[in-house]
């Protein structure tokens, strides 16, 4: 039943007489048929959320129900799309309406004239359940898409056929328990979920294998593993994008998920323009080819940020169903946040913490807990992973605030970003004395079998020096540096190289931008290998200044340079190591 | 979208607009029916047929009109924000009035070289603009695949902009400055310098290469009437004033208008720009009283205050009127802005410039220290950052050791700072003789990078050796950042003195 507005503040419409429709339910608002969403229900009195400014809309409109929730579309044609929160295709939008986006358009988010070749990998005859994979499509040179069951859906395939097809047409049928009794289910490419519904695995796994960042200071001291979850808190300028960014570019993931959620869009506007461009390590292909971008920047309008980020999990869940390795990167959580503030706000919520509604620790749970490593649902056995990293963006830099805290509770690392090492240029500024990661473990075994089986020892002595600088610092400070030991002085250097010649790392050199986990290890022992010969050398009565004015350290420094195809460079500076000390 | 199945045939593929009954959008509504008033807004009975964010007039007994804008509308009441404030109103014998469209403002290429007050009303005693087109003061988002990504350089003249962070044609660069320090000196110096500088052409310092056609936009937000002035008589002092649109709200002005002027100053910049093809400097100032008229509306309808006081919404605020720069495909103009602000107290964690600093592209923060020790002018690198910097420098834009030369200054100056605070606690004897190196590399630094004259016009090459004088001061092995071959090239030691 259509239904009247009575009200509106912003982004919040009130409207009564929708009888019929349910929470969460789409409706299409006003005159202009703005989308919207029904947030509250209180009486005759219909709360929605509207994705579009809302200026021209007034009491006495009509509001029109859909008679669904918010949905996604799942199916060919994800890979390399960009999509608003709400999954419009925005490049469809600049083709048709310009350069602004105008309010009230309706494209449907994947092409639905485009054909597809269908492979057929189930055959006739065969006994289905949901997750059960029938077929193959080849959506990128770099992704094959896997057309699964639905939910709800089991029983014999009645017809399977190698086609090219639309997005709707039936590529199979279904014969049994399905969404009519009396006729076999169609089958298309296309399929809808709700975004604020996870999808279900068959079951979740504990996570082991690390998500490999390229990322020298994430990958060797605060890894994330396949299926985990990270966060970065930081203040402005302090590198949250750069890490997002190099994770996008770099990680060794099957597929990307870019959520630019509240924040520039000139940043989404890099992503589209340079990921043509930038070439995956693995296969040499361009990054677009396994990457979709959800792009609700910080001027687009606010509900719609606050959808986006479902909207991304749920496309990465979609992925991860077909067993792949999903990353999703949300830049940023905490506009995210700020948007649930407002919309609650305009509700009159009671507020908790700095006007965030009390609901803000469950939600960003739920956010987070969408991430894992599953065994996919269906009978094939298949795993899949969701790693989730999320920039937070606390206001002044406090981490104290509910947002960051929130988030705490429920990531597994934490990659705090520090102003001071930011204002020094020293990046990524992530701060080696306060981040942590839980993964430490499941990667030191992983690492240690595959890499180096000094990994672990190498990572705790890395930590251990970085320590005990700090401490040495203090006592500079107190004394001056003439006052330490020439032990502590060594350490005091050492840790500098470490600092300078290994977590500093370059995100715009060509070389220095990636580093894999062999070259990271080889990168640490040479550094450590200094020490301990140094440490000798100094026991022997070497002077201290004669070993740190060693020719040698100039070309350490410049190892992180010299890609790994050149190995025997690293022995050789190692060899020179021995000679000159 | 899943709901497009409850809207259209499911074989609908072709894209609909859907645009509101003319006749419903375009009548004026009347109403005397004034309920309440408290600080900058009005409770005004409904009328049928009023729409969120319409214009209104308020006509008062004394035959005074005031424009407003309607912030939230139900069908027994419409609350109206009053931009000239509600002094003097009663609620008798008010008439208001429902103009059935958004803020508009009229703009046409005739706008160049003349003053506008904070309604957008001619106030320079010229004669009015006859306008091409009427535009919407709320603009529309960009979308972000629209967007081609700044990346050509702006010489400023500037070594501490220009060396370390570098300002690219469409970017945001924002100010932050404190009472008392010479930001608006430091905005017209950019104002009056910038010109783009192509590749391939001599670079030469003093501008051999020509002005490639800023056109300044220039709004005032409650400053002093003595700011406004040096902005208007340096225009008019260097020949920039025939390019330049200005949009004046005087301290002494009504608050809450200053809401619209950025508005209605971007709008016009986007006009010049996107339909005129001009290259656009947007200086915006001061921000921070903007944001302070924001607080004060939210006040007044009691909504949950965020940090000190200042609305949840501030940053998606801020966001819509600095998002506004930018370059779009296909479009051969351009919007570059310099929001300028104060902070509070010298507080970069305060609201406002926190926000910003999350929105715009990199910040230049001006510091007192340097100021009071007579270093002009007062740029703070350590906190300063140019986030597009690395897109619109090297080889073809400026030279190819740029981005690891900045690096180095940077990395080398931190050091030198610290060992220099060092110093103060434990006297110099403290340092290390490689510690007493960075500090004397950090004082030249001061004197000789970030020092220049108001009117010294430097080239990014200039700018560049400068650079390499000083790190000459430090041991080669020292400069860590900084890629062999450019050591090779430009490095020569021991300039010291
Ligand atoms: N790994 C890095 N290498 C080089 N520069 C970096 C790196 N990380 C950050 N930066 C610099 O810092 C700036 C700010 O980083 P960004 O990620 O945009 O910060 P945030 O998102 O936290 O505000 C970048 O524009 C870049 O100049
Ligand atoms: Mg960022």
């Amino acid at each position: 039943m259509e239904g009247i507005i009575t009200r509106v503040a912003g982004p919040l419409v009130v409207a009564r007489g929708l009888k019929e429709t349910k929470i969460f339910d789409m409706v299409k608002v006003g005159h202009l048929k703005l989308m919207g969403e029904v947030i509250e229900i209180r009486g005759e009195n219909y709360s929605i959320q509207v994705y579009e400014e809302t200026e021209g809309i007034g009491p006495g409109q009509p509001v029109y129900p859909s008679g669904e929730p918010l949905s996604v579309e799942l199916g060919p044609g994800l890979i390399g799309a960009i999509f608003d929160g709400v999954q419009r295709p925005l490049d469809v939008i600049e083709a048709r309406m310009g350069a602004y986006i105008v309010r009230g358009v309706e494209y449907p988010s994947l092409p639905r004239d485009k054909k597809w070749h269908f492979q057929p990998t189930a055959k006739k005859g065969d006994r289905v359940v949901p997750g059960d994979v029938l077929g193959v499509v080849r959506e990128s040179p770099l992704v094959v898409q896997r057309i699964m069951v639905p939910l709800g859906i089991e029983g014999e395939l009645t017809y399977i056929e190698e086609k090219e097809a639309t997005l709707e047409e039936v590529i199979a049928r279904i014969n049994g328990r399905g969404v009519s009794q009396y006729a076999p289910t169609e089958i298309t490419m296309l399929q809808r979920w709700p975004v604020r519904q996870a999808r279900p695995p068959r079951q979740k796994l504990p996570p082991e294998d690390p998500l490999v960042t390229g990322q020298r200071i994430l990958d060797t001291l605060f890894p994330v593993v396949k299926g985990g979850t990270a966060c970065v808190p930081g203040p402005f300028g302090s590198g949250k994008t750069v890490i997002q960014q190099q994770l996008a570019k770099w990680a060794d993931a099957d597929i990307i998920i870019y959520v630019g959620c509240g924040e520039r869009g000139n940043e989404m506007a890099d992503v589209l323009l340079s990921f043509p461009e930038l070439k995956d390590p693995k296969s040499g292909r361009p990054l677009m080819e396994r990457t979709v971008l959800v792009a609700n920047t910080s001027n687009m309008p606010v509900a719609a940020r606050e959808a986006s980020i479902f909207t991304g999990i749920t496309i990465a869940e979609y992925y991860r169903d077909m067993g792949y390795h999903v990353a999703l990167m949300a830049d940023s959580t905490s506009r995210w946040a700020e948007a649930m503030r407002e919309i609650s706000g305009r509700l009159e919520e009671m507020p908790g913490e700095e006007g965030f509604p009390p609901y803000l620790g469950s939600r960003l749970a739920t956010f987070y807990e969408r991430s894992g490593s599953i065994l996919c649902l269906g009978s094939q056995g298949r795993k899949g992973t969701l790693s989730v990293i999320g920039s937070v963006s606390p206001p002044g830099g406090d981490l104290s605030e509910p947002v960051t805290q929130a988030t705490l509770r429920v990531v597994k690392v934490f990659w705090s970003l520090d102003d001071r090492l930011a204002s020094q240029r020293h990046f990524p500024a992530v701060n080696w004395l306060t981040s942590y990661s839980l993964y430490q473990p499941a990667v030191d075994a992983y690492a240690g079998k595959r890499i180096a089986p000094g990994w672990k020892e190498n990572r705790k002595e890395t930590h251990r020096i970085l320590q005990r600088e700090a401490e040495l610092e203090e006592l500079v400070r107190l004394v001056g540096v003439e006052a330490l030991s020439p032990e502590d002085r060594l350490i005091m250097e050492v840790a500098r190289m470490i600092r300078e010649d290994f977590l500093h790392q370059n995100a715009f050199h060509e070389v220095d931008t990636y580093t894999p986990l062999e070259k990271q290890y080889l990168l640490l022992e040479v550094i450590l290998k200094f020490y301990t010969q140094a440490q000798e050398a100094l026991k022997r009565g070497v002077e201290l200044a004669r070993i740190i004015d060693l020719p040698v350290r100039e070309e350490i420094a410049k190892l992180r340079y010299i890609p790994l195809t050149q190995k025997e460079v690293f022995q050789r500076v190692i060899d020179k190591i021995s000679e000159q000390l | 979208m899943g709901l497009l199945r409850g809207f259209a045939p499911r074989n609908d593929i072709s894209g609909r607009v859907f645009r509101l009954p003319l006749k419903e959008y375009l009548t004026v509504k009347d109403v005397f029916g004034v309920k309440d008033i408290f600080g900058p807004l009005m409770l005004v009975e409904a009328v049928e047929g009023v729409t969120y964010g319409e214009l209104t007039e308020v006509r008062l007994p004394t035959g005074d009109i005031r424009r407003g804008r309607v912030l939230e509308i139900s069908d027994s009441t419409v609350l109206v924000q009053v931009f000239e404030g509600t002094l003097g109103i009663g609620t008798d014998n008010v008439r208001v009035r429902f103009l059935g469209k958004g803020q508009e403002i009229p703009v046409s290429r005739d706008m160049l070289g003349r003053v506008f007050d904070g309604e957008g009303r001619v106030a320079d005693g010229g004669p009015p603009i006859i306008p091409e087109k009427r535009l919407n003061i709320n603009g529309s988002p960009i979308n972000p695949c629209a967007r081609d990504y700044p990346n050509e350089f702006i010489q400023t003249g500037i070594s501490t902009i220009d060396g370390l962070n570098t300002l690219v044609r469409g970017q945001k660069l924002p100010i932050f400055s404190g009472a008392g320090l010479p930001h608006a000196r430091l905005a017209a110096q950019i104002a009056r310098q910038a010109r783009l500088i192509a590749a391939g052409e001599e670079k030469v310092g003093g501008g051999a290469t020509a002005l490639s056609g800023f056109a300044v936009v220039f709004a005032a937000m409650g400053i002093t009437f003595e700011e406004a002035d040096y902005f208007i008589s340096e225009f008019r002092k260097t020949g920039a004033m025939e390019r330049a649109v200005l949009f004046i709200n005087l301290a002494e002005d009504p608050p809450i208008e200053r809401l619209a002027v950025p508005r209605m100053a971007l709008t016009a910049a986007e006009y010049l720009a996107f339909e005129l093809d001009m290259h656009v400097l947007v200086i915006l100032t001061d921000m921070t009283n903007y944001s302070e008229a924001l607080r004060e509306v939210s006040a007044a309808r009691r909504e949950v205050p965020g940090r000190r006081g200042y609305p949840g919404y501030l940053y998606t605020d801020l966001a819509t009127i600095y998002e506004r720069a930018g370059r779009l495909k296909g479009k051969k103009g351009s919007i570059t802005q310099i929001p300028i602000l104060t902070m509070p107290e010298d507080d970069k964690t305060h609201p406002v410039p926190d926000l910003t600093g999350y929105i715009t592209e990199g910040q230049l923060i001006l510091s007192r220290t340097l100021h009071n020790r007579g270093i002009s002018p007062p740029v703070d690198i350590l906190p300063s950052l140019s986030r597009l910097k690395d897109k619109g420098i090297g080889k073809g834009k400026t030279r190819e050791d740029h981005a690891d030369i900045s690096n180095q200054l940077y990395a080398a100056y931190a050091r030198g700072n610290s060992a220099k605070e060092l110093a103060v606690i434990l006297g110099e004897g403290a340092l290390s003789p490689t510690d007493r190196l960075y500090v004397e590399f950090s004082e030249r630094f001061d004197r000789e990078f970030v020092q220049q004259g108001e009117t010294e016009n430097r080239s990014v090459e200039e700018t560049l050796n400068i650079g390499w004088r000083l790190l000459g001061l430090l041991p080669r092995k020292e400069l860590k950042r900084i890629r062999p071959e450019y050591l090779e090239k430009y490095y020569k030691p021991g300039t010291r003195g």
